[in-house]
């Protein structure tokens, strides 16, 4: 069965003038019908510009210098830019962080959502009105009627979020990117929209690929889990096999950064160091000078993708061997 | 919206008094009205008497109060040198500036906003380098040395266009107006560039900085990932943001165009307030000097009012916030 | 001092100048104007003050490489008699002295004024950006025109042109202070809640000594940035009051007197008396004006925290 999404050996390079920057060095993973896929790691790491090249929409200087993504065994990235623009929007829906900069603060909400639709498909004003009602329905928006006529401002950050949500729903994609979905929401909130997102996926059999710092927000709604440390995926797999064992030293540090489990009082644990910046990544595996299990191996060859767990997993680690069950933190 | 309105037309009409006070100061000090209505040769004593009848020996503020009254009812006072009412001969003189206002306006519009937009859109084309190099040269260059030199090449050397005047025109109801005749907008081509010939530099780099403010936004992002088609972004998103900022420097820069008409008119004998200005200089007419800075002040309050009123309709974030 | 020196020679000002082409060339340019400017006396080949070097026959004499020139007349002569070229130096020096005359009084005026109305706050600050408001609403060139013209109607013409240079000044400089005054009281409102501002007031520092010392140089980089395009502004008014014949009279012309009356002219043929006073007065300000694009390129705070 052919996967609903492929990102294969996926690179992303920024051109500057002092040369050029890799910012994606090389990411594969995959996403089935109505999967859910969970893009996690710190700031800086690369989860952002993985979504953007997805549908090709880097801000320059960047650009997609290899790999290949294919979407329902198409190649996205030799696509035209006016085949771009059929998919965005229409197959493939992003959602941003930020629901108070992401809707035009001068247009309606109305006129936002039926300009999709048309921009899409070939039909009237009317009948793409009702479909947005429709859809505002779903996301829960009381009196969605009246909502039309108003402008972004007019409503809190949660139910700008839910608006947002509406319009990915629009054209009934088949993939939804949703890029820190709740972040900038109160935390209150936070919880309400992420189910509302799953629930709307679940029911559409939607796949969605969520893009967040937020481990615990990842193990409740995702399947599968690829955790990204400068530009590369390190350790991918079944989420709760990753949550609950992680293999890679990088993994093992965020699961233990969790205060969870912790008894109060206790200090936090921390990954010693800081995630290297694009221009200064080590030789080798990039979290090499951070690991506890970090040896001459490891400062000299990037460490190649080890199959664990009846090759459910994949691991980049010298130190984790083949079905291994873990290795020692 | 409605208290924001009634703030703004409160300001203005204070405005207006402010000005009104400055300009009855000036011409109760330096103006004459006794040689303004009887010309120098009286006696002192004739003049004494009539200073007295006139009511120039009044306290300030009872002179002042009826000014004011007479200014509301547009009594602004006889121009010396004319022998008429002051606001008489503003209103004959009148057209003529707002025609060449009008040409100079349009001229901007039509000019600044495709350019304006096109640098922003596609900033590294040759286009836009040149436009910005040349955008610099733009406001170095004053505007008469423009008309002088639009003048020499079309008019002298090319003989295309005339260098003077407004040609023909025709009486519309009392607005001598040159744009209904061929000759009167041949006559309005140069002195029109020359106007707009400031601005432009500013306006398309004021274009410009804004759209690509705008298109490095968020929303903007959004709609591209909605797969929306670029004109649509460009030209309804986009667009519709950068004009608010716009709307408001260009209102308050017509007014400053007054200012430049009086420069540009005198290069082209231009038979409009700003020319009259200066002949009013020269035969020290502060009558009808002071009536021109009540009329001219009076039209920066009222378009920097209606700009102001206009910009809080169209941005729904005003508009809606001022309802609270 | 000397620290300052080397500051300024490790600083990225220094740095990004000396990598901009187009700075450095204006820069050149600009100091070769000022110098010739200032030092018009020992220049210029006549002194075109004094009436016994104008001989009215002289007068209209074309530049000396055309036929009718003379070589004595390098660029020709006005419509007196003057040399051209001598009268355009003293005329730079006149724009560029007005020029900065009128900058430094409106910079003094609406800083203080700024600074008053920033730091202090509450009426005073509404009373001041009032006034600053009402007079913003008029172009200043309006304003100029305007008050040149009360003077020379209340002094009349004689004593006006005796006064014209320091009257000149102050007239520029009276109506562009209030740019000066919203620029540094958005400043200083910026910088006012800043800790050092609280730190100083702590230690018990009066708030006059606190506003001049310590919050005014913080708000220099903004006063340096207006103030190229204000002396250009400023070099441009006063060219245009000349040309109306309400700057700079006949018998001491600046740039844009020599304008005027070369326009009369133009008809007739003789071009060089617009064109080469023209031509300077546009290199002058165009200079001014790329060196304020890169100095405010330069001195971006956003470019700054990037």
């Amino acid at each position: 069965m052919a996967h609903l999404l492929e990102v294969i050996d996926l690179e992303v390079k920024f051109g500057l003038r002092t040369g050029n920057l890799t910012a994606i060095n090389g990411i594969s993973f995959s996403l089935d019908k109505g999967g859910r896929l969970g893009l996690v790691g710190e700031s800086g790491a690369g989860k952002s510009v993985t979504g953007f090249a997805i549908i090709k929409l880097i801000s320059k200087p960047g650009f997609i210098s290899a790999g290949r993504v294919l979407f329902n065994g198409q190649d996205l990235t030799s696509l035209s830019a006016e085949q771009m623009r059929e998919i965005r929007g229409n197959h493939i829906s992003m959602i941003f962080q930020d629901p108070m900069m992401t809707l035009n603060p001068v247009l309606t909400i109305g006129t936002q959502m039926v300009e999709t639709l048309q921009a899409h498909r070939n039909i009237t004003r009317e009948a793409a009105q009702a479909i947005a009602l429709k859809k505002l329905k779903k996301v829960q928006i009381p009196s969605p009627e009246k909502r039309l006529g108003q402008y972004p401002h007019e409503f809190s950050g949660g139910m700008r979020q839910r608006i947002v949500i509406a319009i990915a729903l629009l054209t009934d994609p088949e993939l939804i990117i949703a890029d820190e979905p709740t972040t900038a929401l109160d935390v209150t909130i936070q919880a309400e929209i992420m189910d509302l997102l799953q629930q709307l996926c679940e029911a559409q059999h939607t796949g969605l690929i969520l893009i967040t710092h937020d481990l615990g927000v990842v193990s409740q709604v995702t399947e599968k889990i690829a955790v990204m440390y400068a530009g590369k995926v390190v350790e991918s797999g079944p989420t709760d096999l990753v949550v609950n064992s992680p293999q890679h030293p990088y993994t093992q540090g965020l699961i233990h950064a969790l205060p969870g489990s912790l008894q109060p009082g206790t200090r936090l644990n921390q990954i010693p160091g800081m995630m290297p910046t694009l221009t200064d990544i080590p030789p080798g595996c990039a979290f090499n000078p951070r690991c506890a299990l970090s040896d001459t191996i490891c400062r000299q060859q990037e460490p190649p993708f080890v199959i664990v767990d009846s090759a459910k997993r994949k691991v980049a680690c010298h130190m984790v061997k083949p079905n291994d069950k873990g290795g020692q933190p | 919206m409605f208290a924001f309105i009634v703030r703004r037309v409160t300001q203005a009409i204070f405005v207006m008094l402010v000005i009104s006070l400055v300009g009855f100061a000036i011409k109760n000090e330096i103006g004459d009205p006794v040689r303004d209505m009887v010309g120098e040769r009286v006696t002192p004593a004739e003049r004494e008497a009539l200073r007295d009848k006139l009511g120039l020996n009044d306290p300030f503020i009872a002179q002042y109060l009826r000014f004011a009254k007479n200014a509301v009812q547009g009594d602004l006072g006889l121009s010396f040198f004319h022998k008429k009412p002051a606001l008489h001969v503003i209103a004959a003189k009148a057209p003529a500036t707002i025609e060449l206002v009008i040409g100079a306006a349009l001229i901007i519009i039509f000019i600044s906003l495709p350019i304006g937009i096109y640098t922003a859109i596609y900033p590294q084309s040759w286009i836009s380098r040149f436009t910005m190099a040349f955008s610099t040269l733009g406001v170095s260059v004053p505007v008469f040395l423009t008309a002088i030199v639009l003048i020499y090449i079309f008019s002298v050397e090319l003989s295309w266009l005339p260098s003077y005047g407004r040609g023909e025109t025709v009486s519309l109801g009392g607005w001598d107006s040159g744009l209904v005749t061929v000759d009167g907008l041949k006559h309005l081509i140069l002195p029109s560039f020359s106007l707009a010939s400031i601005m432009l530099p500013l306006f398309i780099r004021l274009i410009r900085s804004e759209m690509m403010e705008v298109l490095e936004t968020e929303y903007i992002k959004f709609a591209w990932a909605k797969g929306l088609t670029r004109k649509r972004i460009w030209f309804v998103h986009a667009f519709k943001n950068t004009l608010l900022p716009v709307i408001t420097v260009f209102g308050v820069q017509i007014g400053i165009m007054f200012a430049f008409t009086i420069l540009t008119e005198t290069v082209f004998q231009w038979q409009g307030m700003g020319f009259m200005f200066l002949e009013a200089v020269e035969r020290s007419d502060i009558s009808l000097l002071v009536a021109y800075l009540m009329v001219v002040g009076a039209v920066f309050v009222v378009v920097n009012t209606v700009v102001d009123i206009i910009y809080g309709l169209v941005n729904p974030t005003i508009r809606i916030a001022g309802r609270k | 001092m000397n620290r300052a020196w080397r500051q300024f020679k490790a600083s990225y000002l220094l740095f990004s100048f000396k990598q901009d082409k187009t700075a450095i060339f204006s820069f050149v340019v600009l100091v070769a104007l000022l110098i010739t400017g200032l030092l018009a006396p020992l220049i210029s080949p006549y002194n075109p003050y004094d009436p016994a070097n104008i001989d009215i026959m002289n007068s209209e004499l074309p530049p000396s490489w055309t036929e009718a020139g003379q070589t004595e007349f390098i660029l020709g002569t006005d419509i007196q008699g003057r040399d051209l070229l001598s009268t355009m130096i003293y005329g730079l020096r006149l724009s560029i002295l007005i020029g900065c005359g009128a900058v430094l009084l409106q910079g003094l005026l609406g800083v203080v004024v700024g600074l008053l109305a920033g730091y202090l706050g509450g009426k005073i600050d509404a009373v001041l950006m009032r006034i600053a408001d009402i007079q913003l609403s008029f172009p200043y060139l309006m304003v100029a025109i305007f008050i040149s013209a009360i003077f020379q109607i209340a002094f009349g013409i004689g004593r006006y042109e005796e006064l014209a240079v320091p009257l000149l000044i102050v007239i520029i400089g009276l109506a562009e202070w209030p740019v000066y005054a919203r620029t540094v009281r958005a400043s200083v409102m910026g910088e006012k809640n800043k800790e050092y501002v609280e730190a100083a007031r702590v230690i018990g520092l009066n708030r006059w000594h606190i506003m001049f010392r310590h919050v005014l140089p913080n708000t220099m980089t903004s006063v340096l940035v207006i103030s190229t395009i204000q002396v250009a502004n400023a070099i441009m008014s006063e060219a245009a009051l000349s040309f109306l014949g309400l700057g700079m009279p006949v018998t001491k012309p600046s740039l844009g007197s020599l304008i005027r009356s070369g326009f009369e002219y133009i008809f007739s043929g003789s071009w060089w008396i617009t064109l080469f006073p023209g031509v300077f007065l546009v290199l002058l300000v165009l200079v001014i004006n790329l060196l304020g694009d890169w100095l405010r390129d330069v001195l971006n705070p956003k470019l700054y925290k990037g």
